[in-house]
């Protein structure tokens, strides 16, 4: 893949847009499959991908297709006005046949079990929503969704949802007044899980509402989130071995695994794609650009290790206890 | 046994894997499942059989067409009762196993145990200076009972929070429940009059009051304050922990300390190069594969190379003659260093790889790296004798020879 100076040293899977579809007003769906025909990674609902744009940055989208396919992936895509370029190039640029490189799964917003579940989402963002509603229906959890949007017209995979009866409720803006969150949370039973992903207006009145209920009752995603940027660096690092003395560099094409074999050293390994763990490597020294599915935020925080198939520098130099 | 005709077109086999003879050495049979074809029938337990690399671990990944849910043994949980409450990890498929599974790789990750990391290397380092002050005279000592045994059962219950009391009914407990996921044999049958009183045992010590702060029960405790999983889900979670990270770490350990005595060159190696150690585990447990087979369960009609399994049945996946597949590994039979085993099925492969497995890596680097500082060289000292059980592959005794240095 060498497409010139872009590194794209995080895109651990290169997929192929199988379909695209347009699924409402300014969204189209795209089908992402492996080239080879073969597995993809396991994921559960919540999980988003990133998805590498030719300047170099990432777009995360969150997987609304079927997990117990592990054939293709789905993600949907609303072109963002005003955005920095990455929905539109999806839109008008990516066509069926094209491939993709992808980072993830990761899953930041996970499904806890319960007994009763509360979505809520707002346009785009029913996205991680919909494949909870399917485990929702798998464990005979009772829930309800609450779907906002401008209109039906711009209010993606209203025909898939219709299946659900009177537990779908649409609020679009141009048929009634705005949904009430707060008095939706607040009616909720205490014992319900409520989920909501929507613009950072709409997660911040749900948080707000869901503040005096019990540790973990409202888990939220933002999809306007800070995105995970490109690689910081897109020139060479210095990764020195603190055991044996050693200094290697690590090119923009290269990942530091990769580095690190071309100089001998062994690291064990298990998926090669920042899921398990097991490469997991003391820093010493230098800051880390975490680029892998495990560190939680105040890991990352720490920068005192890494996994060293995917991540990379932020600093000139890493020092690793190896 | 489901089946009574035999299917077209596979191998069969009247083999019984879980055999006194095929447990003592169950090389032959492996190589000759191996040899047979991709998918064998073994007409004794109407299993389907796979024991070649690429075919266990296409089927231990692929969690959709080969689930657990009926069970990772031989008992089929779509007709029969499982002997105890099916596990929340082993035992569950998604979506049920999501949780659960997070939690516990959270609990049990590489940064989480930095922290035992310096109280390890120290026990490790006690416990070594005693046993070699206690043999100083021949050097000689059971490898099993005076470190394989010794050190889980020193760091592990510690590390998980349990009281002082009644912790050595882990060693029974694990190994009757691995002996469960066979066939009712001899094995299963002596551990029968016991286990209604070691599960019991294992039970209580789920209680959130009866594990000590900080440690790894009272961790998934707090998740589930949390919200991560319910606090039904959190005993279950817990008795995992004493279920799956005991016996596995013992032979796991056993399987390490056999490989260096009956490979004296590979510890002068090791010794030359102590950072061949974290490789040098998996190697160990590649050649060794301390846990020898799991069941799946056909889910739907399941087409494999040459046949289809039909929706329920059994298929027996031989990870430890996967691990020695020529196909996959050159010289498989060779515990050996410089090999790169990353890939090897030891630890399983997919949504249900050993969860533990980062702990089994401490307890083995602790251990070695003690002994590295001190032994330069071991040997077996006699005959080691095999400890048989229908899943694990363990040892009960191995009589070695150190010199100290």
């Amino acid at each position: 893949m060498g497409t010139g100076r872009t590194a794209q040293p995080a895109a651990t899977a290169t997929l192929l847009v199988a379909e695209k579809d347009r699924v409402a007003d300014d969204v189209v769906a795209l089908t992402l499959v492996e080239p080879g025909g073969g597995r993809l990674r396991d994921w559960a609902p919540g999980a988003h991908i990133d998805v590498v744009l030719p300047t170099g940055e990432m777009r995360q989208y969150s997987l609304c297709g079927d997990r117990f396919d592990p054939f293709a992936y789905r993600i949907a895509v609303r072109r963002e006005e005003g955005g920095r370029g990455g929905s539109a190039w999806l839109h008008d640029s990516v066509r069926t046949g094209r491939l993709l490189p992808t980072g993830g799964p990761r899953n930041t917003f996970p499904l806890v079990p319960s007994e009763e579940y509360v979505f809520i989402a707002g346009g785009i963002g029913i996205t991680p929503l919909l494949p909870m509603l399917a485990q929702a229906e798998v464990l005979g959890a009772r829930w309800t969704l609450h779907y906002c949007g401008r209109s039906r017209a711009s209010m993606p995979f209203l025909d898939e949802l219709g299946r659900h009866g009177d537990r779908v409720r649409l609020h679009p803006r141009d048929e009634g007044p705005r949904l009430d969150v707060a008095a939706l949370v607040a009616a909720a039973p205490a014992e319900a899980r409520i989920y909501c992903c929507g613009p950072v207006a709409m997660v911040e009145a749900v948080e707000r509402a869901g503040a005096p209920r019990p540790a973990g009752s409202v888990r939220a995603e933002r999809f306007s989130a800070a995105q995970q940027p490109a690689p910081v660096r897109d020139a060479p690092f210095e990764v020195v071995l603190a055991r044996s003395g050693t200094s290697l560099t690590v090119d923009p094409s290269a990942t530091v695994l990769q580095a690190l074999e071309g100089a001998g050293v062994r690291v064990l390994t298990s998926c090669g794609q920042g899921l398990c763990g097991t490469c997991e490597t003391t820093v010493l020294e230098g800051r880390p650009d975490h680029r892998d599915s495990v560190l939680d935020a105040a890991d990352r925080a720490a920068g005192d290790c890494m996994l060293v198939c995917v991540s990379r520098a932020c600093s000139d130099r890493l020092v690793l206890d190896l | 046994m489901t089946t009574t005709s035999l299917p077209a077109h596979v191998p069969v086999s009247d083999a019984d894997p879980f055999a006194p003879d095929v447990l003592e050495d169950p090389a032959p049979l492996h190589e000759e499942l191996r040899e047979a074809g991709p998918v064998v029938f073994l007409s004794r337990y109407g299993a389907y059989a796979l024991a070649r690399y690429a075919h266990v671990h296409a089927a231990l990944v692929d969690w959709q067409s080969f689930p657990s849910g009926a069970g990772v043994g031989l008992s089929n949980f779509r007709h029969e009762t499982p002997w105890r409450k099916p596990s929340l990890l082993l035992e569950t498929d998604p979506p049920r196993h999501d949780a659960p599974r997070v939690v516990l790789e959270r609990v049990l990750s590489p940064r989480a145990l930095r922290r035992l990391r310096e109280q390890w290397a120290a026990d490790a380092h006690l416990l070594v200076d005693e046993l070699l002050r206690r043999v100083a005279g021949t050097g000689e000592f059971d490898a099993v009972p005076s470190l394989a045994q010794a050190f889980p059962l020193r760091v592990f219950p510690d590390a998980v929070g349990l009281p002082q009391e009644g912790r050595e009914n882990l060693l029974p407990y694990g190994d009757h429940l691995f002996n469960a996921f066979g066939p009712p044999n001899e094995l299963v049958a002596r551990g029968n009059p016991h286990i209604g009183r070691l599960a019991a045992w294992v039970d209580a010590q789920c209680a959130r009051e009866v594990l000590a702060p900080g440690g790894f029960g009272a961790q998934i405790w707090a998740a589930s304050d949390r919200g991560d999983i319910t606090p039904q889900q959190a005993p279950l979670v817990v008795r995992s922990l004493l279920s799956a990270g005991v016996d596995t770490t013992v032979h796991g350990l056993a399987a390490i300390l056999h490989a260096f005595a009956a490979n004296p060159e590979q510890w002068r190696r090791v010794r030359a190069e102590p950072r061949l150690l974290r490789v040098a585990f998996d190697e160990a447990v590649r050649w060794e594969s301390p846990v020898q087979t799991f069941f799946r369960t056909a889910q739907g009609d399941v087409p494999l190379p040459g046949t289809v399994v039909p929706d329920g049945e059994k298929i027996l996946m031989f990870l430890g003659a996967a691990n020695r597949d020529p196909r996959r590994w050159e010289r498989p039979d060779e515990f050996d260093l410089t090999r790169d085993p990353s890939g090897h099925v030891g630890f399983g492969m997919g949504i249900h790889q050993c969860v533990g497995q980062h702990v089994a890596r401490l307890e083995a680097e602790s251990v070695l790296t003690a002994l590295l500082e001190r032994v330069e060289t071991i040997e077996l000292a006699g005959a080691p004798v095999r400890h048989h059980n229908n899943t694990l592959r363990a040892w009960e005794s191995i009589p070695v020879r150190v010199r100290v240095s």
